[in-house]
């Protein structure tokens, strides 16, 4: 029999339901590849004890005929998400010891399916990062970066922010997990460590509770192993919220019934604007692989343009940065979190303040600052939003003449810790794929389609039209069974 | 306009208001807390309204709708599409580091207030816009030596902030301002104008010219003012300071000043130094704010009749002067007072008893009309003794007296003291006959010419009859008697 | 733009981020970096084109005023680095 650690979801809740193993077993069998895992520090917080709890109540629920969508399913939650009674800290020193009094949305949703947390992901401080290498706990390691990953020469980045959730999962430390995406973050580090993730439209699952980054672009996702998997993950984690004032009032389709879809006549899109020099060749290779198996399984496939592609770089990194600015103005040292002292008000804020925050996020905060500051906001913000309307307008251009649109996620593979941290641009460069759709709110879904020549994971991205994610998964599913990706990495728990 | 006598010519003020008026609201703009005054510390907080991590705001629609409701009260510009942006800067009682508030697309625009002067003249002053934004907390700087306390109670309450264009020219006009605004907001019920619980505060903004001038000088803004009074006395010292300034060959520094109410003076406001560079940007948690005709038009047909027009519907119906007619208006429950007395009486005689003796009693007592020992009904009782010639005008007034004293009807007053008019033509006449008889003299001093002694004859028989004889009846058969 | 150092420590202040004195030019320099790099943006013609601020095309949704929340006060208090008595305390400010 498989390993418990290695099942997909979907197998695990046949298994579960067939009374082959109990969600006790299920998370005693991911609690021991935790310990076994310590090292790739994929967790800031792990809570065994409430896993062991969540699971013993999941089991009971089961045998009175009461399962729900997710029972006894150990996930892990990335550390944004607000968890009440469980420290939240979004890897930020500022925010080390807070517990917060109260429960995100989407990891309600996932709890009252029955779930089991895990524990609290890594991630890069307050989501700003794409090599997870921002944590003020330590980056979590990629199981691709060797058979013992701790100790590997070239320890390899997991893909950031959402770099504990990928390396949980990739890692079976845990059968899914969840991320949030401002750039890029969970399809980058998705694609870097062979798994799903899935970024839905905007307003497609609440905000509340999950600590801001950039509110006009955060969206909350799943990852998983399977596209099957995320389906099953972002149905309970989608809906409408009043508390979330861009939380969108429209139904959540059952994702499952799109899995089995046929892809005939379904019109993928393939940007030539996303062709970069220098490209990785493998990448390159994968994505022209990837159209031809959805062409032979009965899709076209069209060539379109996003002409604006190459300014959603610069664009984000002005907006993401200047609502950030705003957003972590919060942590001040009065009501919760880090406080250092001093003399007076603005000693104790200023103190707290660099003290609290690592290097990238004040980097951020400053940018942030800048653009919106008297006599720069036309330069700067004002110019950005206005491109962002031209990079939308270039998706709903192009979306009326095909259905998906199909790219790769990153321009490269895994790179290893300290390879691109002397430019803060070079770093930003890893999200050129991925920004663009939170520029424009469309849902994306990145999956793995093979293996680089020296072995690690490539991932293609799938974007869709806004709340279609219907047509996402039909035409990964599609996808997903043609390319066949069955590697596993080197390190497994 | 006052003007001030600088020791090199004349100078003009150029006064411009920002009022800060609490929406009234169960719950606070962006959260289900309550905004309930004088709750122990903290009580009324929700975890939006302290910025906690993760948490996001959703508008509150009745806050919404007064502010639409305060806009059109103002006969201004409602836009059908407004935009809440953040005000960002830093400070101990203001959670999020920002302000949610509405900063290039505010949800009313232009409008106009007319003040009603001493005199009895009006004037137009304008009105810029108003906007919707958060109240920020309290911070106590009084509690300890080396702390500043913060309770975030009122941190998210919804305000309208309504900002004046700078058409004052004196304290007194600034003053009226206040006052018509407050009337208004209240008339409309939309801020309850109680300043002293700070739920209505001015920012005053005040610069000099010289007199003839038509630029404008450089303006401080002097923050915390918290009763008209208060206003008109910080105008005052204000403008006489920055003269002195200026005519010391000195510049005014555009700043953020602050009203101390204990010296008497404005000063400096050290915490205010960065305040120009708030980087607003529109609030990425919110979406813009899209008004319905629908909804613009219900709030329209549930508009009171406001302060201008009940002063003008009391000058055409009751013949009032608009000086008393606008005294009556200024509060809601003053006009509706009036108009109880009014009502089958005559307005004039009812609008002199309610502005001259009951608004005397009142303050005497410092009480407010709300708390009139006297009803409208009995104030109106009293008003028929005299209008059915009861009691004479004279009588009345000690009547009146007695019932603020001791609550009893008019009628009763009346009755137990005996204080009913004598109309009884005999009785009168033979009152006046004893006086002629008893001051034969003075009666020939009469027909000798001596007009004048015509009411000392009318006094006497007042004074007999106790003030109660009917003074009508006894001047005509006085004339009758002495021709 | 390139950023000096002025401006560093002027935007420092305003987002109350203390940067010592003799790393604020190797911050203004690192600034100026990426600011190079994001006004490649004046590349583009955004004429006639309106900012857009929000994905979401709809209008926002209102609430019900309703008292539903608030009414914990240790809850609110319970992370608070410093309290007394029901308040958050901070050094002490002059006004
Ligand atoms: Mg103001
Ligand atoms: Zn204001």
């Amino acid at each position: 029999m498989t390993k418990l650690t290695d099942l997909t979801i979907a197998q695990a809740l046949e298994g579960l339901a067939a009374k082959e193993f109990s969600a006790v077993e299920l998370t005693e069998a991911h609690i021991a590849a935790m310990d076994k895992a310590r090292s790739l520090n994929a967790f800031i917080t792990e809570t065994p004890d409430l896993a062991r709890e969540q699971a013993k109540a999941s089991d009971a629920r089961r045998a009175a005929g009461e399962a729900k969508d997710l029972d006894g399913i150990p996930l892990g939650m990335k550390d944004l998400y607000c968890t009440k009674g469980v420290r939240t800290t979004a890897a930020s020193k500022i925010l080390e010891n807070f517990v917060p009094p109260y429960e995100s949305t989407v990891s309600q949703k996932l709890a009252d399916a029955g779930s089991v947390m895990l524990g609290k992901t890594t991630l890069d401080e307050f989501a700003m990062g794409s090599s997870g290498g921002t944590s003020a706990f330590g980056p979590a390691i990629s199981p691709w970066s060797g058979p013992n990953p701790a100790e590997a020469e070239r320890k390899l980045i997991p893909g950031g922010s959402s770099s504990g959730s990928s390396t949980a999962v990739s890692a079976r430390l845990a059968m899914g997990a969840t991320g949030t995406d401002t750039g890029g973050s969970i399809r980058q580090p998705a694609s870097i460590t062979g798994i799903v993730g899935m970024k839905p439209t905007y307003g497609r699952c609440s905000r509340w509770g999950i600590i801001a980054f950039a509110s006009s672009l955060d969206q909350a996702g799943p990852m998983a192993r399977s596209v099957s998997d995320t389906a099953l993950m972002l149905r309970v984690m989608a809906g409408f919220d009043r508390k979330d004032s861009t939380s969108v009032d429209i139904s959540v389709p059952n994702y499952m019934d799109a899995l089995t879809k046929s892809v005939k006549g379904l019109k993928v899109g393939i940007p030539r604007e996303y062709r970069l020099d220098g490209m990785n060749k493998d990448t390159e290779k994968l994505w022209d692989q990837s159209a031809a198996m959805l062409r032979d399984a009965g899709a076209e496939v069209v060539d379109i343009s996003l002409p604006h592609t190459k300014y959603a770089l610069p664009v984000y990194y002005i907006i993401a940065p200047a609502e950030a600015s705003s957003n972590l103005a919060r942590y001040d040292g009065v009501r919760f979190g880090l406080r250092e002292t001093g003399e007076t008000l603005d000693a104790m804020y200023e103190a707290t303040r660099s003290e609290g925050f690592g290097k990238e996020v004040q980097r951020r905060i400053l940018i942030g600052t800048y653009v919106l500051s008297a006599g720069y906001y036309d330069a700067y913000y004002r110019k950005a939003q206005r491109v962002r309307r031209l990079i939308r307008n270039d998706f709903l251009e192009a979306f009326r003449s095909c259905d998906v649109i199909l790219a790769p996620a990153t321009p490269g593979t895994a790179f290893a810790f300290g390879e691109k941290t002397g430019d803060p641009v070079q770093m930003y460069l890893e999200d050129v794929f991925t920004v663009t759709l939170n520029l424009a709110g469309l849902p994306g879904l990145c999956l793995p389609v093979g293996l680089s020549q020296e072995g690690l994971p490539i991932g293609m991205q799938l974007i869709g039209r806004a709340f279609d994610e219907s047509t996402l998964f039909t035409a990964a599913s599609a996808l997903e069974r043609a390319a066949a990706f069955s590697h596993k990495p080197p390190f497994t728990a | 306009m006052a003007y001030i006598q600088g020791t090199s010519g004349e100078w003009e003020m150029v006064i411009g208001l920002e009022v800060h008026a609490q929406v009234i609201s169960n719950a606070k703009l962006f959260s289900g807390a309550s905004t309930t005054f004088g709750a122990a510390p903290n009580a009324q907080v929700s975890f939006v309204d302290a910025a906690f991590p993760g948490m996001l705001p959703v508008i509150n629609e009745t806050c919404v709708e007064q502010a639409v409701r305060t806009g059109l009260g103002l006969k201004a510009q409602i836009n059908k599409v407004s935009v809440f942006d953040r005000k960002n800067y830093f400070y101990a009682d203001l959670p999020a580091g920002y302000q949610i508030s509405q900063y290039t697309q505010p949800i009313v625009g232009k409008g106009e207030i007319l003040l009603d002067l001493a005199d009895g003249t009006t004037r137009t002053v304008g009105i810029t816009r108003l906007h919707l934004e958060q109240d920020a907390g309290k911070s106590l700087h009084d509690q300890s030596p080396n702390e500043t306390y913060v309770d975030l109670n009122r941190s998210g309450v919804a305000l309208m902030e309504i900002v004046s264009e700078p058409d004052m020219r004196s304290g007194e006009e600034a003053g009226a301002y206040l006052k018509k605004l407050r009337a208004i907001l209240r008339y409309l019920g939309t801020c309850d104008g109680n300043m002293e619980e700070g739920s209505m505060r001015c920012d005053v903004n005040l610069s000099m010219r010289r007199k003839g001038d038509d630029t404008f000088g450089t303006r401080c803004e002097i923050k915390n003012v918290n009763s008209i009074r208060f206003v008109q006395q910080a105008i005052d010292y204000e403008a006489h300071r920055q003269v002195e300034v200026l005519e010391s060959g000195g510049v005014i520094v555009q700043e953020t000043r602050l009203w101390d109410t204990g010296k008497g003076i404005t000063r400096s406001m050290r915490s205010k130094e960065d305040a120009h560079d708030y980087r607003y940007f529109p609030d990425p948690d919110l979406l813009p704010l899209v008004l319905d005709d629908a909804m613009i038009e219900r709030v329209k047909n549930t508009l009171p009749e406001l302060p201008d027009e009940k002063k003008a519907r009391f000058i055409q119906d009751y013949g009032l002067k608009p000086y008393d007619a606008s005294v009556l208006v200024a509060e809601k429950t003053s006009a509706a007072f009036f108009e109880a007395v009014a009502k089958g009486r005559d307005g004039k005689l009812a609008a002199n008893w309610v502005t001259v003796e009951l608004f005397g009693a009142l303050n005497k007592l410092g009480k407010t009309i709300d708390e009139s020992p006297l009803s409208a009904d009995a104030l109106g009782g009293l008003i028929d003794l005299i209008t059915d010639e009861t009691i004479s005008g004279r009588i009345a007034k000690d009547v009146f007296e007695e019932m603020v004293a001791t609550g009893k009807a008019a009628k009763d007053i009346v009755e137990e003291k005996g204080l009913k008019q004598i109309t009884d033509t005999s009785a009168i006449e033979k009152t006046i006959d004893d006086i002629l008889a008893a001051n034969a003299d003075k009666v020939a001093e009469y027909k000798g010419g001596k007009e004048k002694l015509f009411g000392f004859f009318v006094g006497q028989a007042m004074k007999a009859t106790g003030g109660k004889a009917n003074p009508g009846m006894v001047n005509q058969l006085l004339k009758k008697k002495l021709s | 733009m390139a950023i000096d150092q002025k401006t560093v420590a002027k935007i420092a202040h305003l987002a109350r981020i203390r940067i010592p004195e003799a790393e604020q030019g190797s911050v203004a320099s690192e600034l100026s970096g990426i600011l190079a790099w994001v006004e490649q943006l004046n590349e583009v013609n955004v004429e006639g084109v309106d900012p857009l601020a929000s994905v979401n095309d709809a209008s926002l949704r209102v609430r019900p005023d309703v008292v539903d929340d608030g009414g914990y006060a240790s809850d609110i208090l319970k992370n608070a680095p410093a309290s007394t008595a029901s308040f958050f305390t901070v050094p002490k400010v002059v006004e």
